[in-house]
């Protein structure tokens, strides 16, 4: 007997009894000595005229019939009643709820053939209904015609969720599947599938092999399956009798929990340095206002708040082109928050130089300044700026890892502005004399640099940098008047902690806090983990008051 | 009494007036607030009183950080943790003082531990029913985070922006912390729902005038005792270091311990400002500990001219009054207002109001005696 034909068989013996159960009351409309059993029928058309008047037990053995001998074709008809799509119209027709019609109706579909049955009152339909059972019967037989799918990305999806809910029935599915599969992974997959079967199976020897074909497969679901062939029955005696099978168990559960904590830590890691990202991200221009130029910009925050506001009108001139939107706010941000900066460095720093503390008092003034405008211009609400269609969603290394698409963008896109920025700064003629104009200012209008010009430049520079900044914010939390606030002490802490005036220092030192930080949150909590690293930070100056990587010889003094 | 002394604290214009405005304000408010009756024009509601009392604390605070940054250089944008802190003994001696008053009806807990399912005391909440045990910590918490604080920093010579920046952090840090509720100081809700100080009602309008009266002396000792300072040896090493550090540091003056005296004694009075403000105000929450109150302080100073001392005071009281009329009549003005105040005054008014008084009557009496001179 093949295998297929043994699932048969199964099939129908179950279907038969449940038939016998509750059949008549299922047919109530009709004499009960006619109505054939489920079983019986093979015409697809006629299994789905009886799934209105039928209970959830018949449903299911006419879902399993329809399986049988509709096969693909019954798929849509049981994923329309899996989400509730599938209805009874006014003649008794079956139908598929298919979108919206105009007003009160909608549109219909023939469950079996797909054509488009014109429209009904919605009130006029009856929900074919069904029960969490139900539901769970229909993704496994779902799952099994997926299995036969061309696209191998679904039958791996098919295979996983057989896995979920390893039936008899799902068990013959995927031994028949396997031998057809041409797919390695989905292969590979199945194979673990049918291992997790055989730990039931009667031979100590099986269920040996199946353990050590186990072993280091990271599912959740071949997990608890091992954990429960070793788990107590109760009655201080593990489940599995076999001396060999239990302690190859054991060792395969203790290989699958080290693995998990390798991927967790590497999952730590990870978050560590996205969120350290975003720090040097949100550090980096003040890295050259501060850094370089030795100006304290407390209104870098609202510069960076800018940007996150110009993604936001960006979005709502482009609401058809999110992508494209979200791409285009990086140069204009860059551009706006900049304008503002040179306004900034023009209308008031200028005239503070050499005055630090001042300067940190009117840049405060004008950050509430700012607040304030955004406020009465946008509203003091939250703003939501949407995440465009590459950045969401993420990437599945394996079961225990996966790892979020718009954070690995942020890591990406800090690498590139840090890059770009050094570029800016080592090898263009911009660069060198902003560099000249911070190491001795004379010497460089000697040599016939405008420094004043220099000076409004590299204010701009920084401030288009937050900006750019700002639009990477605005794809991680939300945009409001507030938004800076939150960022600016940070900033400050990892632009001094790695070294005023050194760019690697600040990229180093917001990368390590970052992941200080992550590694300290599982153990302490977020907020404790942020009071640990300012505390930190504030002993961390008093040993090293001028940062990790100090500037050295005369442009560090004064 | 030294007559030495007394010239000392008399010699400068403004110290006079600032004493005079004080006794006035001492003499006549709670007078016309209890004095008065209701209907008449002069009649100072209670409701004045209470925001005035506020406002001398806020001077008070003001006066202290204008020492350490009108006079020692040292820009604190952390003076709000020794505020708060000094506000949150006070709330916890308020606290334990409700009793078994609460909602909760616990004898011993108050009602926030209560509702945190907490069974006993936490032990720095004990010995705060005793009122001199309370005021002790009132003063000696800050104080010691003030000292080691400047302990470290002093001596490691962080200094400048350097030095603010790291007080910013402490107070954040500080913020962050107090949102705890497993600190055990209320969380976000803070402390709030006071009864009574040494068992009068809180809401009486004797008690607002015996604490408004207690925070007006407050601040006149602490100007009192700000001047001796200035005006004794000390005073003149405080503002040797704010000039030139490195030269006071060669003649062989020990400037961290110069620096620490001076933050610890400017920590303890922002400390009693916040004591005495709590009960007035009626709560104390994390977000007195905010770092942009910090920030407010010190424009405070700024406007009113730093350095003068009672300028700090003019100015604490000048920009809170704006604060409140604003708030009220115009809130979407008001943080244009501040903003535009932060900026307008570090760039045209460098030396605050009082600098500008000054320079009128510089200009005054040239003119007069240009006049004289002609004629």
């Amino acid at each position: 007997m093949t295998a297929s034909s043994k699932f048969r068989t199964i099939l129908r013996a179950g279907a038969l009894g449940l038939a016998l159960c509750v059949g008549p009351a299922a047919a109530q409309d009709e004499s009960p000595a006619e109505a054939p059993a489920i079983s019986e029928i093979h015409d697809p058309a006629t299994l789905l005229a009886a799934l209105p008047d039928a209970g959830y037990a018949d449903k299911q053995a006419i879902a399993e019939q329809l399986v049988q001998s509709a096969g693909a074709q019954a798929g849509p008809a049981l994923r329309a009643l899996l989400e509730g799509r599938l209805y009874s119209d006014a003649n008794q027709r079956v139908v598929v709820v298919d979108g919206e019609g105009e007003g009160e109706t909608v549109a219909l579909r023939d469950p079996l053939s797909g054509a488009a049955l014109g429209s009904a009152a919605s009130a006029a339909l009856t929900k074919i209904g069904s029960n969490n059972k139900l539901r769970k019967a229909l993704k496994g037989l779902l799952a099994r015609l997926d299995l036969a799918d061309a696209d191998p990305d679904k039958r791996l999806a098919a295979v996983n969720e057989a896995l979920r809910n390893l039936d008899a029935p799902a068990i013959a599915a995927l031994r028949a599947r396997r031998d057809a599969e041409t797919d390695s992974k989905v292969r590979d997959a199945i194979d673990v599938g049918l291992a997790v079967a055989d730990l039931a199976s009667d031979s100590a020897d099986t269920r040996l092999a199946a353990v050590q074909r186990l072993s280091g497969e990271l599912s959740p679901d071949v997990y608890n399956a091992l954990q429960s062939l070793v788990a107590d029955d109760g009655s201080g005696k593990r489940r599995e009798p076999d001396e060999r099978v239990l302690m190859a168990a054991d060792a395969a559960i203790h290989r699958i929990d080290n693995q998990r904590a390798l991927y967790g830590g590497v999952e730590t890691l990870f978050f560590g340095l996205s969120l350290g990202s975003v720090l040097v991200l949100s550090a980096i221009g003040l890295a050259i206002t501060f850094g370089v130029m030795g100006v304290i910009n407390m209104a870098h925050g609202e510069l960076m708040m800018l940007g996150a506001y110009t993604a936001y009108v960006m979005q709502q001139l482009m609401p058809q082109h999110i992508t494209a939107a979200t791409l285009l706010a990086i140069p204009m941000a860059f551009i706006v928050a900049g304008a503002a900066g040179i306004a900034i460095e023009r209308g008031i720093v200028r005239f503070l130089y050499g005055r630090p503390l001042e300067t940190l008092l009117a840049t405060f003034g004008l950050s509430l300044v700012l607040q304030q405008l955004v406020r009465s211009v946008f509203s003091p609400l939250n703003r939501s700026v949407s995440t465009p269609e590459f950045m969401s969603g993420s990437l599945v290394i394996n079961d225990a890892l996966s790892l979020t698409w718009n954070r690995l963008y942020i890591v990406f896109f800090m690498l590139l502005v840090f890059l770009a920025l050094q570029l800016v700064l080592k090898r263009t003629s911009l660069g060198l004399k902003v560099r000249a104009v911070s190491q001795n200012r004379a010497m460089a209008r000697a040599m016939g640099v405008r420094s004043e010009w220099i000076d409004a430049a590299t204010f701009g520079l920084g401030s288009g940098v937050a900006g750019v900044a700002g639009v990477a914010l605005s794809q991680l939390t939300n945009v409001g008047p507030n938004l800076g606030q939150s960022y600016i002490i940070d900033s400050f802490m990892v632009v001094v902690f790695g070294g005023v005036g050194s760019l690697w220092g600040t990229l180093i030192s917001g990368m390590s806090l970052g992941v200080v930080s992550k590694l300290l949150e599982p153990h302490t909590g977020a907020v404790m983990a942020k009071i640990l690293v300012l505390v930190f930070l504030i002993l961390f100056i008093q040993r090293r008051p001028r940062g990790l990587f100090p500037q050295k010889g005369r442009a560090a003094e004064g | 009494m030294n007559h030495s002394l007394l010239r000392l604290l008399w010699a400068e214009r403004g110290s006079r007036a600032f004493y005079i405005v004080l006794l006035l304000a001492a003499v006549f408010v709670p007078l016309l607030n209890l004095g008065v009756a209701d209907g008449s024009a002069l009649h100072v509601p209670t409701y004045t009183v209470a925001l005035l009392g506020k406002y001398m604390c806020y001077a008070l605070l003001a006066i202290a950080v204008d020492l350490v940054w009108g006079y020692c250089g040292i820009l604190s944008l952390g003076h709000t943790a020794f505020f708060a802190l000094g506000g949150y003994a006070m709330g916890m001696y308020l606290m334990r003082q409700i009793g078994a008053r609460g909602v909760y009806g616990d004898a011993l807990l108050p009602d926030f531990m209560v509702f945190l399912n907490w069974k006993e005391l936490p032990w720095f909440w004990h010995g705060m029913d005793m009122f001199w045990f309370a005021m002790l910590m009132m003063l000696f918490v800050p104080g010691l985070l003030a000292y080691a604080f400047g302990w470290f920093a002093f001596r490691s010579r962080v200094t400048g922006v350097y030095l603010s920046i790291i007080t910013q952090a402490l107070t954040y840090a500080l913020l962050l912390a107090f949102f705890r509720n497993e600190m055990g100081f209320g969380g976000n809700n803070g402390l709030t729902d006071f009864k009574d100080l040494l068992g009068f009602d809180l809401q009486s309008s004797g008690v607002r005038i015996a604490l408004f009266l207690a925070s007006a002396i407050a601040l006149g000792l602490a100007y009192a005792a700000c001047r001796a300072v200035i005006a004794s040896r000390l005073g003149r090493v405080i503002e040797a270091v704010r000039d030139a550090e490195s030269r006071a540091r060669f003649i062989g003056y020990r400037v961290e311990n110069v620096k620490l005296w001076v933050w610890v004694f400017s920590a303890l009075l922002a400390a009693v400002a916040g004591a005495l403000y709590v009960p007035q105000v009626g709560i104390i929450n994390p977000s007195e500990f905010a770092p942009i109150n910090a920030i407010e302080i010190v424009v405070w100073v700024a406007v009113g001219g730093r350095g003068t001392l009672y300028g700090a005071a003019l100015g604490a009281l000048l920009v809170n009054y704006a604060k409140t009329y604003f708030t009220a009549a115009l809130p979407e003005v008001w943080l244009f207002a501040l903003g535009g105040l932060f900026v307008g005054v570090t760039l045209f008014l460098p030396k605050g109001i009082v600098g500008l008084i000054a320079q009128w009557q510089t200009r005054l009496t040239k003119a007069a005696s240009l006049k004289e001179a002609s004629a």
